[in-house]
């Protein structure tokens, strides 16, 4: 059963039935709406007590900045959280599905879920798709084996590291790192870093900006410092730019009558559970 | 045009394609506006390519006479070649005319000429030329082969789209019914440029690190620098 008003339930997963129609409407000249992306800055270290995660907070369509305050920093799972670059759509609904499956793994197993559990979730997604979900992720997180950072690559390769970098202004931030990470960080000289670290992409690679984003998992507790720093502050206008009252044009009126039917509710019946 | 893409099946592995493109993007924004008396014209400072910042401190601007100023963005070795050819034609003009000045409509014409002699290689540029001519405040506008247009104000560059809808509403009063009537004076027009910057670069990321405007008016050129974000 098939009809306008009673249609069929999609099966779950990818549907591809657009893309002859699309690579058609391509070949002919259609440009194809642009996608969100996040050039992104996105770090992680590993530091005393566990790993800090960070984020700028820019989303760009071409040279477009489309959102001045997103959020990079997903959360996986109570001690896992994940940084996503590339298209804005893929980090999302990736990390979404996977801290659902590791909430499952979890209540399955009855015990604190490892990293690398949610690792190898993530790259065996992500090479299935061979590099066609963009997602270019950091996840730190900290399980009964200590603190661990990996680089998961939009093709399902992944790095485990005491300190890493992702997106567009990796290399700025990577700098800061490679000049100033040591083991055993403490938690504040850690946070410092971070930021210094991901205020070097917002100020020095275009696909970044904004704010500060920072996420800190500890052994047996998170904190998610939600615009950390307002790396940028807004400009302010010097001019008035409100108008009076009527500068927009009516061009016509056309008023509709409507007959006022009397009606009243009464509370919501309880329901008959007997 | 037809080249070897149009015929695939002469096409072997290993033959080189041979391909130059010598035409780089460097971002930035140009305005201008046009008084009864005065010119304003500003550009952002920022020179960038691709996700790179080159420099926070570069200026579009040219002044060519005390009463023209250039503003040239687009792709940053044209407008440097264009704009080094310019003055040297100004120069020329007053030392083969017992030092009188080049007038402004006189540049806006060799500026014109000059773009339009590359027709098929061209200068990949956007420029805005503003200035006084007998008094007057004029803008014109170009496009990268020469077309040139005169305007009372007019945006050019990575965000003119985004900023020739403001100018068109507060200059222009475009789709008003009750529209204000609030005198266009220097210090308002700096205001609106510097006003039409920052709202720029909240939104292009080939837009910011500073806005230099110059004011022109019969007394010369005054220069303005103004701090916009750096991300």
């Amino acid at each position: 059963m098939n009809s306008v008003l009673a249609p069929e339930i999609e099966q779950h997963g990818f549907n591809f039935s657009n893309c002859r129609r699309n690579e058609k409407l391509i070949h002919d000249g259609f440009k194809p709406p642009k996608a969100t992306k996040t050039g992104t800055t996105i770090v992680g270290i590993i530091y005393k007590h566990g790993v800090i995660l960070g984020a700028d907070t820019r989303a760009t369509s071409g040279n477009i900045v489309s959102d001045k305050n997103c959020e990079k920093i997903h959360f996986l799972a109570k001690n896992m959280y994940c940084c996503g670059a590339g298209t804005a759509a893929d980090t999302e609904m990736t990390t979404k599905m996977i801290a659902s499956q590791l909430e499952l793994h979890r209540l399955n197993t009855n015990r604190v879920v490892p990293v690398p559990c949610a690792s190898t979730l993530l790259k065996q997604y992500l090479f299935r798709y061979q590099g066609h979900v963009s997602a270019a992720l950091v996840l730190g997180g900290v399980d009964n084996q200590g603190p661990h950072i990996y680089c998961i690559y939009p093709h399902g390769s992944t790095d485990k590291l005491p300190y890493a970098t992702m997106g567009s202004g990796s290399l700025a931030a990577m700098s800061v790192f490679e000049s100033r990470w040591k083991p055993d960080m403490e938690e504040e000289e850690g946070k410092k870093l971070v930021r210094d670290a991901i205020a070097a992409g917002i100020f020095n690679d275009l696909g970044s900006g904004s704010n500060v984003d920072l996420c800190i998992i500890r052994k047996d507790s998170t904190q998610y410092l939600r615009n950390y720093e307002l790396a940028n502050e807004k400009g302010v206008r010097n001019l008035d730019y409100t108008y009076k009252r009527g500068t927009t044009g009516v061009l016509s009126v056309k008023k509709i009558a409507f007959d006022v039917v009397e009606e009243s509710t009464s509370g919501i019946e309880k329901m008959d559970t007997n | 045009m037809l080249g070897i893409n149009q015929f695939p099946e002469y096409q072997v592995p290993g033959a080189v394609q041979h391909q130059f493109n010598p035409y780089e993007n460097n971002g930035g924004s140009i305005v201008a506006i046009a008084g009864d008396n005065f010119a304003v014209i500003g550009a952002d400072t920022r020179l960038s390519a691709g996700y790179n910042i080159f420099t926070r401190n570069h200026s579009k601007l040219f002044q060519l006479t005390s009463s023209a100023v250039l503003a040239s963005c687009g792709n940053w070795c044209d407008s440097d070649t264009l704009t080094s050819i310019l003055q040297t034609r100004v120069r020329q003009y007053s030392d083969t005319h017992e030092n009188k000045e080049i007038s402004l409509n006189a540049i806006a014409q060799l500026l014109s000429t000059m773009m339009y002699g590359r027709r098929f290689f061209p200068y990949y540029v956007s420029n805005i030329l503003a200035g006084i001519y007998e008094g007057k405040g004029y803008v014109y506008s170009y496009d990268p082969i020469g077309h040139c247009e005169r305007h009372t104000y007019r945006a050019g560059g990575s965000s003119s789209a985004l900023l020739q809808p403001i100018l068109d509403n507060q200059i222009g009063l475009k789709n008003m019914e009750e529209k204000p009537t609030i005198p266009l004076t220097v210090d308002r027009a700096v205001k609106l440029v510097t006003d039409t910057f920052i709202s720029a670069a909240e939104r292009d990321i080939y837009t910011g690190d500073g806005v230099k405007i110059s004011i022109i008016t019969e007394n010369g050129v005054e220069e303005r620098q103004i701090p916009l974000r750096k991300d």
